[in-house]
């Protein structure tokens, strides 16, 4: 944690890309979101005809392109950040992701270029129906601009569909299909886009909310909220059970990730699920101090529920990760550190014979290499305990994101309850929590992040590359100054949407 | 009386026009162009040359030289590790 933080060149390239990534994620989420619910709203100005539909479908539209503007690039610092720090990982993934993101950026771009265009500037100039298909079409190719880096992000998770190649020191795809529609695949592509639909009702929900209190816009806003509030309580319904199947494909391929983000050190059968908790910060993993200080609820079975689909079943805890247990058949964090060395021993044997040019040799190092390779990131470790991730971190990101999300689908019952009541704008309690609920949705989708990617720690590449070996020889210096350069480059670039949000926000719908 | 008959504009023509008129009518959007340009400026010109090289692209000539440079990284940065012994 934040006390025991050693502030070397790996943490702060981790800190760097932590940092563009959460402020690349303020902008990405709300284009991928809003983009829909601007098409169902374009749809429904083309059937009525309605001119107030229209007026209402710019409005929108207008935020989205301040969003979709000021957000745009910001994610290819993550590029330029791999090539500097982290070129080890970037040379070894190179042939899993070089070609498809390429792909992907152009498509997208084309995609997007093309139809935004038509989108933003058609309005009287193009037939309704071309003008409605681009604004559609921009929503499908905002969301498929996220595929691959999704599919990329679960890849690193769940590293399928690869060989190791020991000559060039790359991953190889071996099957396309596999890397592209592997489980951990598709539950992060649905998650990240049906969380970014919840979002993007939100951000409607909020300003929508503020005009209400405010009594001004009030058919504008209530019409925007209906239509907002129903796609949103699908999304976070959907989001939920798309996050339950994350959950048990976590259980599956990251045991230790589970194990963290529910504080469990123990092994349990009938494992529960924390409803209440407050993780102890000091606990280390061989000590024997309380996991939670205090009062803490658990719901019995569930944690085994959403880890094996079965109530009774066993969830290993991290003390079972790091030590192994044998009655559970678990082989532990020592266990796979003395294969990992056994895997970089033959490897670098492998490469000592291919050099001198007997490569009978090399094909009994390379078939050693090959039978341990499933624990290479393992040898890289300098203790057993580097294999857990931080633990009060993990859990909290965890049950905050939980807790949101559970409450979300209220708001929105609740929002098109009282819309169905036509009493939404007497009900200031909702409208008041209405205009914080895109902070609240950030926040949990923020929160998700974390989970993901502090919750994998010490691995780049789950078991086969942990970060110190990803990295770049690099002086922490060097990163330290691009670190504070992003930090004012992405402050600033907030500022300037939100103040011109906010403008545009007190300025409203144009009047036709 | 001949009815005069104005051609259709060529399809490249009309797509220029379409833009042209488009982006004259802009209003915020002249602000957020102003702002994705100077942001795209800092990030190419600024961060990417001066501050993000490539590390293995600057270091090394060829692929070749990459992969032994990152297998390298791979064999050596074991904790423990010991040179091996030749013949072993």
């Amino acid at each position: 944690m934040i006390e025991n933080l050693d502030l070397g060149m790996v943490n702060w390239a981790r800190a760097q890309f932590a940092l563009t990534a959460m402020y690349h994620w303020i902008f990405v989420p709300l284009t991928l979101g809003i983009s829909w619910i601007i098409a169902f709203y374009h749809t429904i100005y083309v059937r009525t005809g309605s001119e107030e539909w229209k007026r209402l479908t710019k409005f929108w539209m207008k935020l989205f392109g301040i969003n979709f503007a000021i957000g745009v690039a910001t994610g290819i610092i993550m590029e330029f950040e791999f090539g500097t720090n982290w070129s080890n990982y970037s040379w070894m993934v190179g042939d899993i992701f070089g070609a498809p993101l390429a792909i992907e950026g152009i498509v997208a771009f084309f995609l997007e270029a093309t139809f935004f265009a038509v989108m933003f500037f058609g309005w009287n100039r193009v037939s309704k129906g071309f003008h409605l298909f681009s604004t559609w079409m921009v929503a499908v190719g905002s969301n498929l601009s996220a595929v691959w880096i999704l599919v990329a992000n679960a890849w690193m998770q769940y590293p399928v569909g690869q060989a190791f190649n020991p000559d060039t020191a790359r991953f190889e795809m071996q099957n396309f299909f596999e890397v592209a529609f592997s489980p951990y695949a598709v539950n992060k592509f649905t998650h990240a886009t049906s969380s970014s639909m919840m979002l993007g009702a939100f951000f409607v929900i909020s300003i929508s909310s503020w005009y209400l209190l405010r009594g001004r816009h009030v058919l504008m806003a209530k019409r925007s909220i209906v239509v907002a509030a129903s796609l949103g309580l699908i999304a976070s319904i959907f989001t939920i059970f798309n996050g339950d199947e994350s959950a048990y494909e976590i259980a599956q391929v990251q045991p230790m990730k589970l194990a963290a983000f529910e504080g469990l050190y123990e092994g349990q059968t009938n494992a529960g699920l924390v409803a209440f908790g407050i993780i102890n910060r000091d606990k280390k993993v061989y000590d024997t101090q309380p996991a939670f200080t205090g009062f803490n609820i658990h719901i019995p079975g569930v944690l085994s529920l959403m880890a094996n689909r079965s109530f009774g079943s066993f969830v290993p805890g991290m003390k079972d990760l790091v030590y192994g247990n044998a009655e559970h058949n678990i082989l532990g964090a020592v266990q796979r550190m003395e294969l990992g060395k056994k895997a970089v021993t033959s490897l670098d044997a492998y490469r000592q014979a291919k050099k001198a040019g007997d490569e009978a040799a090399a094909e009994v190092q390379l078939a050693a290499f090959n039978e341990n390779k499933a624990h290479l990131g393992y040898g890289y470790l300098n203790k057993p305990e580097e294999a857990v991730p931080p633990v009060a971190l993990s859990f909290n990101a965890f049950h905050v994101m939980i807790f949101l999300g559970t409450l979300f689908p209220l708001i929105f019952i609740g929002y098109l309850y009282f819309s169905y009541k036509r009493t939404l704008e007497q009900k200031k309690w909702l409208l008041g929590l209405g205009t914080v609920t895109y902070i609240l949705g950030m926040i949990a989708s923020q929160a998700g992040w974390i989970v993901a990617e502090v919750g994998r720690q010490p691995w780049s590449i789950q078991d086969l590359l942990p970060v110190t070996i990803a990295r770049t020889n690099l002086t922490a210096g060097t990163v330290q100054t691009t670190f504070f350069m992003f930090l004012v480059l992405f402050t600033l670039l907030l500022i300037a949407e939100i103040s011109i949000m906010v403008k545009q926000i007190n300025i409203g719908p144009e009047e036709n | 009386m001949t009815a005069l008959k104005t051609a259709r504009p060529w399809i490249v023509t009309r797509i220029y026009r379409f833009y042209r008129d488009g982006f004259r009518q802009m209003t915020v959007g002249r602000t957020l162009w102003k702002i994705i340009f100077i942001k795209l400026f800092i990030m190419f010109a600024v961060l990417k040359f001066f501050f993000f090289p490539d590390f293995l692209a600057t270091q090394f000539t060829t692929d070749a030289q990459r992969a032994d440079y990152v297998i390298e990284q791979l064999t050596r940065s074991a904790p423990g590790y010991v040179q091996p012994v030749k013949g072993e």
